[in-house]
């Protein structure tokens, strides 16, 4: 290498040293432009508004079907547990020595089931619910923690209009710290 | 000599312990670093604690992307490739699980070893890329509060991040002491967000949304939130408290015979730097600061060190740390009136060790 190229390579690397310290550093800017359908594969969280539902709808009596068939052998019938979580039950246990945490006791908002189980569930083939499917089994959890009623239709528009009922007992700590 | 080293055959038995796994799963569960078989800051790389909610995924790195869109200008996506050849700083942190040493919330102390019950935190040098970097290059908005980060393992486990934190000292971690990332410390990429409770360092990362909300996810709202007594919970507990606890001696780790020992354990903040680790040999009657071995970093493990000639009477050890923001580790009783036995999460009270006449150490509520 001749000294003229060393002193090229310094001075880069001082320049570099230099941007350290300023407001944009200088980088390699190596990311790939994503494509909107790119995007619509990979964006599949819902936030309790409901932005990014998809299509569809099902209500209890077809969730009931899904989860007989996916969901039973790991969260009991109806979804009393065992051998992995509960999913119904637990209401007035929260303050007991033994509290259940279960989607009607403890889940603060509907949205997050959907969300949930469209990327979760079923543990050993997630994903492979359509998104009836994930309406249906939501609606028929809801059901049967006594959220919404026999009838009731899950879709994008009903669905972030369920009230939890333990909504209001959560309390946002960030930014401060309790002590 | 070998491809890849081991430790001596005679060390054999120091393993991760107490692994469980959730039931009617593969992959799915927790193990532990045996803190009380290890000594200095840094666990080795096979003895990090895990804490895994789907499996860990066998990702192939030439086919893994990581996307960046929501409210960004340039939505992108990278390639680990493309990680690799970004600017990286390099940090040691510690990593604990909210989750670790909550066995003491119950209403007996449990007889299991140190590491047994506070293992489920680790310390290592991460080195990766600034998150800053990255959300600069998409032309994030910065002003967006919030971040959504994704793994790519079976339930694309995903959690709502701070932009505050993003900017602050986020990065994106490729290396673990040296090495690329054991696959079960999110190989080939994962997030680390220092001090912030483990489950958000989301691992196998292969998104990140900017968005203007949380999104609630469920690890966010109905897993790592902390149940209080009164019935509610406490929500977006990100740092991890004060805490330190005595590995030697400690159950299994026996004293044997009167004489002249180390009392020598390890002290973390997620909140800052350990000023002070205080060490008592009577139940907390009395204390005596512990010589912190340098370095002391911020939000690293620190590991303390004091000299005790024990007479062979009974005795209770306890440490107890304060950092540098004037937090002290409380007792368990002031915990327990604080926040209740309920909340699973944010364990962080004072351990008492008690030694018997034998030399035996056993976990007790003192």
């Amino acid at each position: 290498m001749s000294m003229r190229n060393v002193t090229a390579v310094v001075m880069v690397l001082l320049a570099l040293v230099a941007s350290t310290g300023g407001v944009a550093q200088e980088t390699p800017n190596l990311g790939r432009p994503a494509t909107s359908a790119e995007i619509a594969g990979w964006d599949i969280s819902i936030p309790p508004d409901g932005t990014g539902l998809p299509p569809g709808s099902g209500a209890p009596d077809q969730g009931a079907v899904v989860y007989t068939q996916k969901c039973q052998s790991c969260h009991g019938e109806k979804g009393a547990g065992k051998p992995n979580d509960p999913l119904v039950g637990g209401q007035g246990t929260l303050t007991s020595t033994s509290p259940v945490r279960t989607i009607g006791s403890y889940w603060p908002y509907a949205t997050t089931i959907f969300d949930y189980v469209r990327r979760a569930m079923p543990y050993t083939e997630s994903k492979s619910l359509t998104n009836e499917e994930v309406y249906a089994v939501t609606a028929y959890l809801l059901h049967l923690n006594g959220i919404i009623g026999a009838q009731d239709v899950m879709n994008a528009h009903t669905l972030p209009q369920v009230k939890m009922p333990n909504r209001d007992n959560f309390i946002v700590v960030y930014p401060t710290t309790p002590q | 000599m070998s491809g890849y080293g081991s430790p001596a055959k005679y060390e054999s038995k120091v393993m991760r312990a107490l692994i469980q796994a959730k039931p009617g799963t593969t992959g799915s569960g927790a193990s532990r670093t045996p803190i009380e078989a290890l000594d200095g800051m840094i666990t080795p790389n096979g003895l990090h604690y895990e804490r895994h909610h789907s499996g860990v995924p066998d990702i192939d790195p030439d086919t893994h992307r990581l996307l960046i869109h929501g409210v960004v200008k340039r939505p992108l996506t990278f390639t680990v490739e493309a990680l690799l050849r970004y600017p990286m700083v390099s940090r040691i942190h510690f990593l604990e699980c909210s989750g670790n040493s909550n066995i003491m919330y119950g209403p007996t102390p449990p007889a299991l070893t140190c590491g047994q019950v506070h293992g489920m935190v680790s310390c290592s040098e991460w080195t990766g890329v600034p998150l800053r970097l990255l959300l600069e290059e998409a032309g994030a908005d910065l002003t967006a509060p919030w971040l959504l980060a994704e793994g790519a393992d079976s339930a694309a486990m995903s959690r709502s991040v701070p932009m505050a934190k993003a900017l602050d000292d986020a990065f994106l971690a490729l290396y673990q002491n040296g090495e690329r990332l054991r696959p079960e410390n999110g190989y080939p990429v994962r997030l680390f967000l220092p001090g912030y409770e483990g489950n958000m360092n989301v691992k196998w990362l292969r998104r990140l949304k900017v968005t203007p909300t949380p999104i609630m996810t469920k690890d966010e709202t109905s897993r790592y939130t902390d149940l209080q007594a009164d019935g509610t919970s406490l929500m977006f507990t990100y740092p991890m408290e004060v805490k330190s606890v005595i590995t030697r001696p400690s159950p299994g780790v026996a004293l044997h015979g009167p004489g002249l020992y180390e009392v020598s354990g390890l002290a973390w903040s997620g909140q800052g730097t350990i000023k002070q680790v205080e060490v008592s040999a009577d139940g907390g009657q009395s204390w005596a600061a512990a010589a912190l071995s340098a370095p002391m970093l911020p939000r690293a493990l620190t590991r303390f060190r004091i000299a005790w000639k024990w007479n062979g009477a009974p005795a209770v050890l306890k440490s107890r740390a304060t950092d540098d923001t004037g937090t002290v580790q409380p007792t368990r009783d002031a915990l327990v009136s604080a926040h209740g036995t309920n909340a699973i999460f944010h364990y962080n009270a004072i351990q008492a060790w008690q030694v018997e006449t034998t030399g035996e150490v056993k976990n007790v509520y003192a």
